[in-house]
């Protein structure tokens, strides 16, 4: 079956459906990771977004039970140049596209990818749609031009839970784990949790809306804030609750979490032309100077000159285009990064950070 | 941290002559070192034996000594230039291994030459199997059960703990000579103490054999700041059990998970830090269980290697360049993509296409060698492939290889059942085609995967190939266009070449591509950016796909294209990709824009800051003319890049493609041989009588009429392939049948041989009217000795003036009668005086680079600037200069890796590489040709002379003299005889079998140092002497088939008792040359007015 991409701009791609029949609009982001597509598909702070990937050859080693990031497929949409009918792999148990049928999202193939990236990189990142079936591509161009998008909305809400809950919790961690983290789920990724849970610590996982008051009463030994979706300055509430966070307890936030703490110190956030998406991006530690390659995800970015007006210090930094990848806020106990330590997928050149968390959490014990 | 400043003279180790399993790859990664290490500001001193690579051009570095790489030269070459460092990571294990003998031996330590790029303990612990397994266990990584055997005893027990089949690895060897499978313990003592001689320090590894895992390279860079990156992940097609040098390799990796492939990468970052590798890059081996994903660590090499030069051109990521600054201290952050310019080299390339390497193989050439692959790598080349998928890339990949397919095409084997189980399973050169033919008859994927233990991922491309072309209608020519521009647009996207496709519709491949133009369905070109396209790329450096949008864009300035030479085979190999680089430099001195197209990831050429534009295609007609239609060319040239171009140049001049040179119709006359013959007839010139024939009735008569003996050869066949010398009617007979099956039938060329006739090689420029001698060489064997494999001499030592001036009056006139604009090379027998001709290629030859070298005058060059229209008269580096030294030309041979062939010189080209042994006297100059390529000429000890009665007369004088230097002489029989009738005291050895200890016996026990063996003509004495020279490859002795070899070697020996080596650059053997001349000069100026 035929399938179009649309952009609001007007450009047009067409293809072949290989996912779920429809259509579905989000913002079309790009990323360039050769490896991971399970982990993008379920990663909820692609909420919204149509992710092409700039590898051809997607699919090769089917979908296994273990590489997810949530409980479902985030992603509005899906499109590559060729998706694998026969996956190769001993922990595959099924193929993309049935995957992408079963949880019905939408999935263009045979799209010249790279022409798609080139067009995002020069003109950014852009709302469209994928439409599968005998459509008329202009009518989808005036649909996705309609879209609200993604600046000023709350998008977070889409994805954060509904109550809170303990993150895989047995009986004996209440007394065996050395450390209690409250966890705001902003759209969190798993292997945050799973490497916290590692690290010796019982999370209670909350909604991103749960009162800064009701989470002091906890008394954790630090709160982290996740990654999510879409445009920090919309999630007010979050960043008010932080606000009255800050100073009281350890705080770490990785990606939105950083954007939030950033506009919650006072700082300012912008959204990047096309975003940084990928598994390869060098990010310098300013304090030992080694350079970390670093999983990233996220289309808005913390303004640095809007840092100098509070008491954040820069610690990391994005080589590539040397926008803000981390700050800290010693006195308040408060440190976030901007790309992904959790990895999942991409290096595990960046795990101490969560180490940097526990640590400071033992020192405030 | 910033570039050391406490160093300023460094010392670069080049790889020496090409041979199996250290190849090009380590002249682009020298080349980059020299460029990149110039750039900073120091002063470069290069050693390299072979004179056909770029690195060794007069150019490239300060000071450039093309001497033998022995630990006793380098240290001459040091105690004269006094380095304050050495560089051994670019050339290969040769440089590596060098390097670590001047260490262990205090050389560097006494003159205070720091190592860069390497450190002596980290260079051990990866190198020495067994301790960079304990390493491995020591971090947590898993590796396959082994243990270290010093002699066979040893060997024994460990083997009977590990069980069949299990690997034999010697320490300290390259492309796992000495090294193999053993399936049964009946090979078992055989393999282990031939194992035991290849390692340097006669130690093997048995191991645990993990044949049929998947096996994945990672190339991975570490700076002094404790950075580390990894620059390509490579799957190979072929499982563990086939050398990576001799599988089928896909980058990136296509069936790891992310976890999986994290991992992998985690274990890499380990192994370079604990091994200790401090700056530079180094490929490191994993094998991986299908079934559980059990991953085990096969092998690091702490340096640039075959698959680096690889992930460079695959990704874009130029590892030895950048490896280079490392070891002058730069920290990967600090230096700049020279792709995106904005961007730190301190990331990991990630790329969106997918790329294949395809291994060429010549067992054609060694019928008696074994054909399996193992775990020795027994490939002479390479081709790459670049596509949007993997089917794509395969398919363009097939085509150029250049072995007559034109893709994935179906070739029918005569094999069913258990047969065909083998083939599939003990894989041979042509499995890809068996799997082809297996999937045609229908055996499932599953069955596939079984026997050949191929990833199914693979083999389902594969099938989805097969499948694609059952569909194609038959009548696709005559469909309307919009069908026929969806159907070529879907055959495209799966790699079909317009040939593969005439094939299948029983049309022409004019035909096919005219109709999939018209139908509106042409190539496009994307770059290759390492970073996907999420930053701008400024380097032009393409591949084409079929996709909506062409990224390649025209500019308006004057461009000549080149056509590369493509992968490597024996008898076309680095030379000609010196040539294209060499004119791809001369382009750009007159102004013109370059655009280099070639196909083989090991070249300079491929590297994309050598020309202009940088084509990454197949050298066929299609992708030639695709190229051509985008960037419209006003000149191509096909001259440069050897057999290869040249069997384009019809196709493409008909296709209206703007050749330039010596015209289409006068390369044809060249090669035909019916108008050959005519031609040297008409100018009254000699050449050998000769005859066609189309029955062996033909042949008997020819052959009564010129005489016996003859040369016969099947028509167009090239590299002397099924040539044979025959001296009866008998041997006639077989050797006409085969080359009438070589030759498909076309009619058999029979020449009268020339018997001990000297050979010459002459190479010439012409513009048409002046022509210029390049060089006339003289080969130290005689005529009969296939050109590419015998020595030569420059300039010629015994040729008389008459017979000089012969030559140059006979070349000058071929080369008016052809009327050749560029290079030409002509081959002499001269007999009685009489100078025949024996071939005439207008074209560059295997020889240009070389006679470059020796003499400083850059005739590629000179020949590019020449087809542009530049007059020779405007060219005052266009001279032959008077040499004042001798450089002598020593070939190298493959045998040692083709265990059982018959290691015989005759008309038949065989050897890989080449080097040149320069120095004011010709014995030096001789003994330091064998030296590097090897054959180490021995200073004392035995020699065992055996010469057939004809010749026995001739050897007397030269036992004196060997038994004067203090020699101890043995001999066969018949030559004892004759030695000690003349007072030549000599031991006599007995025949093979004719009592003990014979030859062999000698040989084995390592009590003769050097083996002259003339055998007469006729296949009798030959394989009566076989043996002895197949013991002497083994044991590594010196083995001379030729009186004038004996010679040469024994003026050798003499020099060297007298005065032993001493070095010099070629600097300063010659003034520097290659600087633009001023008349050139001028050329640009007015040419850049004209077009800016
Ligand atoms: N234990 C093993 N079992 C099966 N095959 C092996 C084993 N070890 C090596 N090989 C094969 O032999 C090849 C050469 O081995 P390697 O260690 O890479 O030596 P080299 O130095 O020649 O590259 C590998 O590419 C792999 O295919
Ligand atoms: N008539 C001949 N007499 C003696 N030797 C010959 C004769 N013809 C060819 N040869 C030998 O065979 C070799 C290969 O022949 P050539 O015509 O050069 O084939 P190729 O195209 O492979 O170079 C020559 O280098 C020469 O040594
Ligand atoms: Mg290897
Ligand atoms: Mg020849």
């Amino acid at each position: 079956m035929k399938g179009y991409v649309a952009l609001e701009d007007g450009t047009i791609f067409s293809g072949t459906s290989c996912g779920a029949e429809g259509e579905s609009v989000g913002e079309v982001v790009f990323n360039t990771g050769l490896t991971g597509y399970q982990e993008v598909l379920t990663d909820p702070s692609y909420s919204s977004q149509i992710v092409t990937m700039t590898y051809p050859l997607i699919g090769n080693y089917g979908i296994n039970p273990t590489d997810v990031e949530s409980d479902k497929i985030q992603v509005s949409g899906f499109i590559v140049k060729e998706a694998c009918k026969y996956p190769s792999n001993f922990t595959s148990t099924q193929t993309l596209p049935d995957y992408l049928k079963q949880s019905g999202i939408v999935c263009i193939e045979g799209i010249d990818t790279r022409a798609l990236t080139r067009h995002l990189r020069v003109v950014g990142a852009l709302k469209g749609i994928v439409a599968t079936g005998d459509v008329d591509p202009k009518e989808l161009v005036k649909k996705a031009a309609a879209w609200t998008g993604l600046v000023g909305v709350d998008i977070v809400a889409n994805v954060t839970c509904a109550k809170p809950y303990y993150f895989e919790e047995n009986p004996a961690d209440a007394t065996n784990c050395p450390y209690f983290v409250v966890a705001y789920d902003f759209g969190i990724k798993l292997n945050i949790l799973r490497i916290l849970k590692k690290l010796g610590c019982r999370i209670l996982v909350v909604p991103a809306s749960y009162p800064a008051e009701k989470v002091l009463e906890l008394k954790s030994h630090g709160v982290f804030l996740s990654n999510g979706p879409g445009d920090p300055a919309a999630v007010t509430y979050a960043i008010e609750n932080i606000k009255k966070l800050l100073g009281k307890t350890p705080l770490f936030g990785i990606c939105l979490g950083q954007q939030l703490l950033s506009l919650a110190l006072g700082g300012k956030t912008y959204k990047l032309k096309f975003g940084h998406r990928g598994l390869n991006h060098p990010v310098k530690n300013l304090a030992t100077g080694s350079v970390e390659i670093t999983t990233q995800n996220h289309g808005f970015c913390v303004d640095l000159d809007s840092l100098s007006s509070t008491s954040a210090t820069i610690t990391h930094m994005n080589l590539n285009d040397t926008t803000c990848e981390g700050i800290a806020v010693p006195e308040l106990k408060a440190f976030s990064v901007q790309y992904h330590p959790e990895a999942a997928p991409g290096p595990h050149d960046s795990g101490y950070l969560f180490e940097q968390f526990i640590s400071m959490m033992t020192k405030t014990k | 941290m910033p570039k050391r400043n406490d160093i300023h003279r460094i010392l670069i180790i080049g790889s020496g002559p090409i041979v199996i399993g250290q190849a090009c790859e380590f002249d682009y990664s020298g080349t980059q070192a020299c460029k990149a290490l110039k750039e900073e500001g120091f002063e470069v001193i290069l050693v390299n034996s072979n004179p056909a690579t770029i690195m060794t051009d007069p150019t490239m570095a300060d000071r450039t000594y093309i001497e033998p790489i022995t630990p006793e030269i380098v240290e001459k070459i040091i105690a004269r230039e006094r380095p304050d460092a050495i560089l051994p990571t670019m050339g290969g294990q040769t440089g590596l291994n060098t390097a670590m003998e001047l260490f262990e031996n205090g050389v560097l330590a006494r003159y205070s030459v720091a190592l860069i790029g390497a450190d002596y303990k980290a260079i051990c612990k990866a190198e020495n199997r067994s301790e960079f397994k304990e390493t491995m266990l020591k971090i947590g990584l898993d590796v396959p059960k082994s243990a270290l055997a010093y002699n066979i005893d040893e060997a024994w027990a460990i083997a009977k703990d590990i069980g069949f089949p299990l690997i034999i690895r010697p320490s300290h060897t390259l492309g796992g000579t000495g090294g193999g499978i053993v399936y049964a313990e009946s090979d078992f003592e055989r393999m282990a103490s031939y194992g035991l001689q290849c390692s340097r320090i006669n130690e093997i590894l048995i191991e645990e054999s993990v044949i049929g895992w998947k096996e994945y390279e990672l190339e991975i860079m570490r700076d002094s700041a404790d950075n580390v990156v990894i620059i390509c992940s490579i799957e190979n097609l072929d499982p563990m059990g086939v050398h990576t040098g001799d599988s089928i390799t896909v980058a990136p990796a296509q069936t790891l998970t992310d976890r999986q492939y994290q991992y992998m990468r985690d274990a890499s970052a380990a192994i370079i830090r604990e091994i200790g590798v401090e700056t530079g890059g180094s490929n490191i081996q994993f094998a991986v269980n299908p079934a559980n994903g059990r991953m085990t660590v096969i092998e690091m090499n702490p340096r640039v290697s075959r698959s680096s030069a690889l992930a460079s051109k695959a990704t874009g990521f130029p590892i030895a360049k950048f490896a280079a600054k490392l070891a002058v201290g730069y920290t990967l952050d600090e230096i700049k993509n020279d792709i995106t310019r904005v961007t730190p080299a301190s990331f990991e390339p990630t790329i969106d296409y997918c790329v294949i390497k395809i291994p060429r193989f010549t067992f054609e050439k060694f019928p008696e060698a074994d054909p399996t692959l193992g775990i020795q790598m027994k490939s002479v080349g390479e081709t790459m492939a670049i596509g949007r998928t993997f089917k794509e890339a395969l398919q363009k990949g097939l085509r150029g290889l250049e072995t007559g397919k034109c893709g994935f095409e179906y070739a029918p084997f005569d094999l069913q059942g258990a047969e065909l189980e083998v083939r599939l399973s003990k894989p041979r050169a042509d499995r890809i085609f068996v799997i082809r033919h297996a999937l045609e008859i229908g055996m499932s994927v599953a069955d596939i995967c079984t026997h050949t233990k191929i990833d199914p991922w693979f083999i389902n491309n594969m099938k989805d190939l097969v499948d694609f072309e059952k569909t194609i209608p038959a009548d696709t020519l005559s469909l309307p266009k919009a069908i026929q521009n969806d159907f070529y647009t879907t055959a495209k996207k799966h790699g079909f070449s317009d040939a593969h496709l005439a094939k299948i519709l029983k049309s022409s491949e004019v035909a096919v591509r005219k109709s999939r133009i018209d139908a509106g369905v042409s190539a496009v070109y994307k770059l290759v950016d390492t970073c996907a396209a999420e930053f701008e790329a400024y380097t032009p450096y393409y591949y084409s796909t079929y996709e909506t949008e062409n990224e390649a864009s025209r500019t308006d300035r004057k461009k000549i294209m080149i056509l590369g030479g493509g992968p490597n085979r024996i008898g076309q190999g680095i030379e000609f990709d010196y040539c294209c680089c060499q004119a791809s430099f001369a382009l750009e001195e007159l102004g013109y824009e370059s655009i280099m197209v070639n196909s083989n990831p090991e070249t300079v050429s491929t590297d994309y800051d050598t020309s202009d534009k940088l084509y990454f295609e197949p050298l066929t007609f299609e992708d030639v003319m695709n190229i051509v239609d985008q960037e419209k060319p006003d000149g191509i040239i096909v001259q440069f890049g050897g057999q290869t171009p040249l069997n384009l140049a019809r196709k493409l001049y008909d296709a209206g493609a703007p050749i330039i040179g010596t015209s289409v119709k006068s390369l044809e006359r060249a090669g035909d041989r019916g108008e050959f013959f005519q031609m040297i007839t008409k100018l009254g010139l000699h050449q050998p009588q000769n005859g066609m024939a189309t029955t062996k009735d033909d042949a008997v008569g020819i052959a009564r009429r010129i005489g016996f003996p003859v040369l016969v050869r099947p028509s167009f066949v090239l590299g002397g392939r099924a040539m044979h010398i025959v001296y009866d009617e008998v041997d006639l007979l077989t050797c006409v049948d085969e080359a009438m099956i070589v030759g498909e039938n076309r009619p058999v060329l029979i020449d009268k041989f020339i018997a001990d006739a000297i050979e010459v090689d002459v190479d010439a420029v012409s513009d048409g009217t002046d022509t210029t001698i390049c060089g006339i060489m003289e080969h130290i064997e005689e005529a009969g000795i296939h050109s590419g494999d015998s020595a030569c001499v420059l300039p010629p030592h015994t040729l008389s003036d008459d017979i000089i001036n012969e030559i140059r009056r006979t070349t000058m006139c071929i080369a008016k009668e052809l009327s050749v604009v560029g290079l030409l090379n002509i081959q002499y027998a001269i007999k009685e005086d009489t100078v025949y001709v024996l071939e005439v290629n207008p074209r560059a030859s295997r020889t240009v680079p070389f006679v470059s070298k020796a003499m400083g005058v850059p005739w590629a060059k000179i020949a590019a600037k020449v087809m542009t229209g530049v007059k020779l008269a405007d060219l005052p580096e266009a001279v032959c200069r008077d040499m004042d030294y001798f450089a002598v030309k020593e070939s190298v041979l493959p045998f040692s890796k083709f265990p059982g062939a018959d290691t015989m010189l005759g008309p038949e080209m065989k050897s890989t590489g080449e080097v040149m042994g320069i120095d004011r006297d010709f014995g030096l100059a001789f003994a330091k040709s064998q030296e590097a390529a090897g054959n180490i000429l021995p200073r004392t000890g035995t020699i065992f002379l055996s010469v057939k009665n004809s010749m026995r007369r001739n050897i007397i004088f030269m036992a004196k003299k060997m038994s004067d230097m203090g020699f101890r002489i043995c001999a066969s029989e018949g030559t004892c005889k004759v030695l000690r009738s003349n007072g030549v005291n000599a031991k006599m050895v007995p025949k093979i079998g004719e009592g003990k200890p014979d030859i062999i016996d000698l040989i084995k026990a390592n009590d003769i140092n050097l083996i002259i063996n003339v055998a007469g003509g006729g296949k009798k004495s030959q394989t009566d002497s076989k043996p002895i020279r197949s013991a002497a490859v083994l044991q590594g002795i010196p083995y001379i088939t030729t009186l004038e070899g004996a010679q040469a070697a024994i003026s050798g020996m003499e020099s060297l008792e007298k005065t032993g080596f001493a070095v010099r650059s070629i600097q300063e053997y010659c003034a520097q040359p290659d600087t633009v001349s001023a008349t050139s000069k001028q050329l640009l100026e007015t040419r850049k007015k004209m077009w800016e």
